[in-house]
């Protein structure tokens, strides 16, 4: 049983880092319905932006609230320059425009730091803490803690601010938000500013793990959509929900089925994305979409 | 209508604007177009007697992936379907050859291409049912959810994929009767193979079932009041794509005579969606630009730093989505069109 909730544990530790890439992809799709391929990737050199501060003898925290500036501002900038020409195009074009920002910023980050491995320090401290026989290490508590902490502030934004309001109003209906005198666009870059924002947090999170390369976020990515479908796309409290979920499901198919072991645990998210999209295509917590012709 | 909070609703996608066929006007167009292939099908048969044999191995490969990003069109450009995940059904195709000519000696190796593209046509009709209930987004993540978990699943079945050592084959060696050279032997057989997918692709479009498929792209309400079946052509167009690429990934080990995991990552299906965007969606020449590029601007940018390929591919594709969503293909033949015609 102890090895068993230890599995678990360690399942919402890696779960909470999907939850939070996840996070940033529900952001985006709320407000301009695009499923952006390219956030992992923007994650990544966010994580970059953090390595080379620290590298130039900041200290971490100081280096992280730097990245999370410039990020919010890089996410803002690629709204209104890239994304703002193709709104309301076909799904077909927004899909082929993030992919292409996908290559582009994953080849960027190539070229401006090589494809070398990288040591990203961690921000928690080393050492275990252990309760009832289940060891958990402080840096997994404080993956959670930042996820939470991540998953309350914007409940804050989105409930108790009026620019949350005009936010949730532009995600509800953009033409009625603009009769009201909300600057949509503006509000879509806010929410592209914010996700960046969400992603970084993610990718420093996930940086002293998996180590820091243009390739890192690849994996995860899958991982984060397979939990935004989970908990369904347009609900940041169903993208948290969907991560822990699908955290704890590949740890414990990696470690209970004997087929799929360490190696095949990749073919969970693709299980779980079929899987949902077949039974209860909208999620867990999504609102399910009517069609009007 | 009014809305209510339970259930959103949302209008439908208006046509796409992106991918549409040039119309059949201008000097490209009829018998100039058959014109335009004759000469460049006998610049193609002219070629390998005046290429060393590296150029004339990159020449096969260039045909190698205009097949697959045929059936890519088939289904991007033609059906609007999207796929990051086509480079599985290329390996497929690839491993199912491999493991054929590995296991069973005296296998002829023509044999192996219907086989192949068989294999990949089932499998491509296996993921059609889900895809056919699935809107583009989806379709876009069950496929590259697919292809980022085929790696690992090939590493696993080590006894019949030979691992992530991959396996080594013997090179269809060129009948005596030919007298040609071994490469100038396998450019001609993937010249064979790519005619015959070129033509047809192009007899399936412009058949009903083409239309069909220009119709399900452009307004899905409108074609299924025309009587199209959404389901049955969408899983159709998917098994299709999937078929060509099945057919590209046989071609590919008969060529390069090995295969590995690593040589089919995901960053294979998404150079070759990049690929076809350049060069064009839903046009007649797309796939062959398409395949020049993905074959060329690696090796070339290369030179300059590691990550240029994909530094250019990116913003490529990009511009290419804003000021000509038909790619080079459709830009080349709007320029024709320019060109003021003599009375």
């Amino acid at each position: 049983m102890a090895g068993f909730l230890q599995q678990v544990v360690e399942g919402l530790g890696a779960g909470a880092i999907y939850a939070s890439l996840a996070l940033a992809l529900v952001l985006i799709y709320q407000f301009t319905g695009i499923v952006n391929f390219a956030q992992g990737e923007l994650a990544m050199f966010s994580t970059y932006i953090a390595w080379q501060c620290v590298a130039a003898g900041l200290p971490f925290w100081l280096a992280l609230v730097l990245t999370l500036v410039v990020s919010f501002a890089g996410g803002m900038l690629i709204e209104r320059v890239i994304i703002r020409p193709v709104e309301g195009a076909p799904e077909l074009t927004l899909v082929i425009v993030t992919v292409g920002l996908f290559i582009f910023v994953n080849a960027a980050a190539g070229w401006i730091w090589t494809f070398l491995i990288k040591d990203f320090p961690n921000p928690f401290p080393g050492g275990v803490l252990e309760a009832g026989g289940i060891h958990v290490s402080i840096s997994t508590l404080g993956v959670l803690g930042v996820v939470a902490v991540v998953m309350g502030l914007l409940y804050l934004l989105f409930r108790y601010t009026k620019i949350g309001l005009g936010m949730r109003a532009v995600a509800t209906n953009p033409s009625s938000a603009r009769l009201v005198g909300i600057r949509v666009g503006w509000m879509l870059a806010l929410g592209w500013g914010l996700a960046a924002t969400v992603g970084a947090v993610s990718g420093v999170l996930v940086a002293p793990v998996l180590f820091l390369e243009p390739n890192m976020m690849g994996g995860v990515l899958i991982y984060a959509f397979a939990a935004a479908t989970l908990g369904g796309f347009d609900s940041p409290l169903g993208a948290v929900v969907g991560g822990l979920i699908v955290g704890v499901a590949e740890t414990l198919a990696g470690a209970y089925i004997g087929v799929i072991g360490s190696d095949l645990k990749v073919g969970v998210p693709l299980v779980i994305i079929v899987v949902v999209l077949l039974l209860r295509p909208q999620g867990l917590f999504g609102r399910a979409v009517v069609e009007r012709a | 209508m009014s809305e209510t909070d339970s259930a959103q609703v949302k209008r439908a996608p208006a046509p796409p604007a992106a991918p549409r066929r040039p119309a059949p006007a201008g000097p490209l167009a009829g018998r100039w177009r058959w014109v335009a292939i004759a000469l460049l099908l006998a610049a193609a048969c002219y070629a390998p007697f005046q290429l060393v044999p590296f150029h004339v191995f990159q020449l096969t490969m260039v045909l190698v992936y205009a097949v697959a990003l045929l059936g890519l069109n088939l289904l991007v450009g033609h059906a609007g379907q999207i796929s990051l995940g086509h480079g599985a059904f290329f390996a497929v195709g690839a491993y199912t050859t491999a493991i054929l000519l590995d296991h069973w000696d005296g296998m002829p190796y023509p044999v192996t291409l219907p086989l192949a593209a068989g294999v990949a046509f089932l499998l491509g009709l296996a993921f059609g049912v889900p895809a056919m209930r699935l809107r583009g987004l989806y379709l876009a993540l069950v496929t590259l959810a697919m292809a980022i978990f085929l790696a690992p699943l090939l590493k696993r079945f080590e006894e019949l994929t030979g691992g992530s050592m991959g396996l080594t084959l013997a090179k269809p060696a060129p009948p005596a009767w030919s007298g040609l050279a071994p490469d100038q032997w396998l450019y001609f057989l993937t010249l064979v193979v790519a005619v015959a997918a070129f033509l047809l692709a192009h007899s399936l479009l412009r058949s009903r079932v083409g239309r069909a498929l220009h119709a399900l792209r452009d307004n899905e309400i409108a074609a299924e009041v025309m009587g199209v079946r959404l389901s049955s052509y969408k899983t159709l167009a998917f098994a299709w794509s999937a078929m060509f690429a099945g057919a590209a990934g046989c071609v590919y080990t008969w060529v390069i005579g090995f295969v590995s995991p690593d040589s089919f990552t995901v960053n294979l299906s998404i150079t070759m969606l990049a690929g076809l965007v350049v060069g064009g969606l839903g046009t007649l020449f797309g796939p062959l630009l398409g395949a020049l590029f993905v074959m060329f601007v690696p090796s070339i940018s290369q030179d300059i730093n590691d990550a240029a390929p994909g530094v250019i591919f990116g913003l490529l594709i990009i511009a290419v989505m804003y000021v000509a969503p038909t790619g080079l293909a459709g830009l080349a033949e709007r320029l024709i069109k320019k060109i003021p015609r003599k009375e």
